[in-house]
């Protein structure tokens, strides 16, 4: 799961550069241009992404595995 | 007069919570500086993103939708939204772990330990406190003119007559009436009021009052911003409903072409953009926010929600500004009439504040001002507390002798350097004449983002070694100061200049490389990030690998096979 996870960050970055849709003016829902529409849907992809990174790729071996040494003085 | 008491009531009650949080304090150095690692999910989603989030999310993003169209969302916003997690679940956890488990309270004291160099401080501490400075003078300048800007009277009656402040501070080039203040709050007035609403709850409350406050501040910028998009959408839109309305702004004719999509930015500057956002792995002020968080697990609520956060904030701005292309062609309006008279349309940056005018609310007005300096001042607090705990830490602690000081004695100490830094930035930002402020701000970006790809190698790379470090943190100043002073020191403006034979034009934190017939305009970082990041692996390469210690220290897994 790990794997799928950080395929999908890769593909959110490519998937940012949306080159098939510089010049496409259509509005979505009559009111947002298609460009901004897309880039909004990357917003909410990255949340949903980053969501199952915490789920399935946390890194658990560094959750309070340790004492707290105090602060460095 | 109106805008003018709800500022002062948004400041009196910001500074009652950050006072009311100091009494919660523990009055320890570690609470003082990082609120002794209590912080949970919902305190550090809410710091981190109002510490990110500066008055470019609001004004600077609904102005650059103007100039350049829909495109900005994509270009600042979407991006930041992949890239800030990314850079808090690879880099933030980890920091946090080896903070949780060595102490370490500033950046520098990890590079110290990790690259196993004294010296590394000495090298890495200029280049940050250089690269935060100008940065912190944006959000100091920005806030100065809101004031201003809000309190001149927009219905021609200003606030105070020509006299009642210094005359150096009415004065602009041309006049009290031109280009002076206008019946407002003189800025470097306005810029010390808020200075000083920061500095009294940094000063009592340190980070925990902070932590409060930009939690405070970003439920404020969040939510303004969103009902000032309905009631203005609504307005301007002139329709029967809010989905006629907002059909009407968007299907408006007189919007210029190109607005509606990216065809005014080029696909190679879209690109090289997404490098920007990397600058929060470097931000010394976020690795002190990372160490307040109470467990490792508290960054869940931070990675998943920033991305959402920024839709929520940066959305509403960006359609704002892209339906006020409209208005501000020959001929053309928004649906209800409105006209984007020549000055606001020549200042972006006031794009925002002349629609919200057109609501003809004087709450509303001072309202979304409260919401901007909310944006504002909940980086300033970070960076004045950063500032303070980095000479404190740093300079007296490392250099001074930590032992001779008693634990109390160190947070008045400080609390003496944070009065200190509050005072030469604001003694800046009045020297600053304020030209390009934005402009600055990339630039300080870039500077940060460039000095990512050492934050990344210190954590996973073992053969990083401390030259390699060394030669990544020179690469980049070096690469930073050629590339600003050729710009003319953040000229909007492009400036050419012949690098070896090769015509190299430099603009607002881009650079565009002719080759043959064709002109490429990438963003200044990659050429800074691409030494930084050469210079470190080359020299890493070549000096002898870091001591057993050190590797065993920070790569316990790999080692232990």
């Amino acid at each position: 799961m790990k794997y799928v996870v950080w395929t999908l960050v890769a593909i959110l970055i490519v998937a940012h550069q949306d080159n098939w849709l510089w010049d496409n003016d259509t509005l979505v829902f009559g009111f947002i241009p298609a460009g901004l529409a897309f880039q909004m849907g990357i917003s909410l992809a990255a949340g949903f992404t980053w969501w199952l990174a915490t789920q399935f790729a946390w890194p658990v071996e560094l959750e309070d595995n340790a004492p707290a040494a105090g602060d460095q003085q | 007069m109106t805008e003018l008491w709800i500022i002062v009531g948004y400041l009196s009650l910001l500074l009652a919570l950050g006072i009311g949080a100091s009494l919660y304090s523990r009055g320890t150095s570690s609470d003082f500086m990082l609120a002794s690692h209590s912080i949970g999910p919902f305190l550090l989603l809410m710091s981190v993103f109002g510490t990110t989030m500066t008055a470019f999310a609001m004004v600077g993003s609904t102005g650059e939708a103007f100039r350049e169209g829909i495109g900005v969302y994509g270009m600042l916003a979407s991006s930041s939204g992949i890239i800030h997690s990314l850079c808090f679940f690879v880099l933030g956890v980890k920091l946090w772990s080896y903070g949780h488990r060595f102490g370490y309270r500033t950046q520098i004291q990890f590079f110290r330990d990790r690259l196993d160099s004294d010296k590394i401080g000495v090298v890495l501490f200029p280049v940050l406190v250089g690269l935060v400075i100008p940065y912190l003078l944006t959000g100091i300048i920005g806030a100065g003119t809101i004031v201003n800007v809000v309190t001149q009277g927009p219905k021609g009656e200003p606030t105070f007559d020509e006299g009642t402040f210094p005359a150096w501070m009415e004065q602009g080039e041309t006049g009290f009436a031109i280009d002076g203040s206008r019946g407002g709050v003189p800025k470097p007035v306005g810029a010390l009021i808020v200075c000083a609403v920061v500095l009294c709850y940094v000063f009592f409350g340190g980070m925990r009052a902070t932590a409060w406050a930009n939690a405070f501040q970003t439920c404020v910028f969040m939510s303004l911003g969103v009902v000032t998009f309905y009631l203005l959408a609504d307005k301007l839109g002139g329709g029967d409903t809010i989905w006629e309305s907002l059909r009407a702004l968007s299907t408006n004719p007189h919007i210029p072409a190109g607005k509606a999509t990216r065809s005014d930015i080029s696909q190679l500057h879209f690109f090289t953009y997404m490098l920007i956002p990397l600058s929060v792995g470097m931000f010394p002020h976020l690795f002190q926010h990372w160490l307040t968080a109470k467990r490792a697990s508290t960054f869940k609520l931070t990675v998943v929600l920033h991305p959402i956060f920024i839709l929520i904030v940066w959305a509403p701005c960006v359609l704002l500004g892209f339906w006020a292309t409209a208005g501000a062609v020959a001929g053309g309006s928004l649906p209800d009439g409105t006209i984007v008279p020549p000055p606001v349309a020549a200042d972006p940056n006031k794009v925002l504040g002349f629609m919200v005018s057109q609501l003809n609310s004087d709450w509303m007005t001072g309202l979304l001002s409260a919401g901007v300096l909310a944006a504002i001042m909940s980086s300033l607090d970070s960076q004045f507390l950063c500032l303070g705990t980095i000479f404190t830490e740093d300079i007296v602690g490392h250099y001074g002798g930590r032992k001779r000081f008693t634990d109390r004695q160190f947070v008045w100490i400080a609390r003496g350097f944070i009065v200190v830094i509050v005072a030469i930035s604001y003694w800046l930002s009045i020297a600053f004449d304020g030209r390009g402020v934005f402009t600055l701000g990339v630039w300080c970006f870039s500077g940060f983002a460039s000095l990512f790809p050492l934050a990344l190698a210190a954590l996973y790379w073992m053969r990083l070694t401390k030259f390699g470090a060394y030669a990544a943190v020179l690469g980049t100043a070096f690469s930073w100061v050629t590339l600003f002073w050729a710009s003319g020191f953040g000229d909007a403006n492009v400036r050419t200049f012949d690098l070896w034979g090769m015509p190299l034009q430099v603009g607002e934190g881009t650079v565009l490389v002719t080759l043959g017939e064709s002109t490429y305009e990438l963003m200044a970082v990659v050429p800074m990030i691409l030494v930084s990041t050469i210079a470190m692996i080359v020299v890493s390469l070549a000096t002898p690998k870091p001591s057993q210690a050190t590797i065993d220290k920070f790569f316990p897994a790999t080692t232990s096979h």
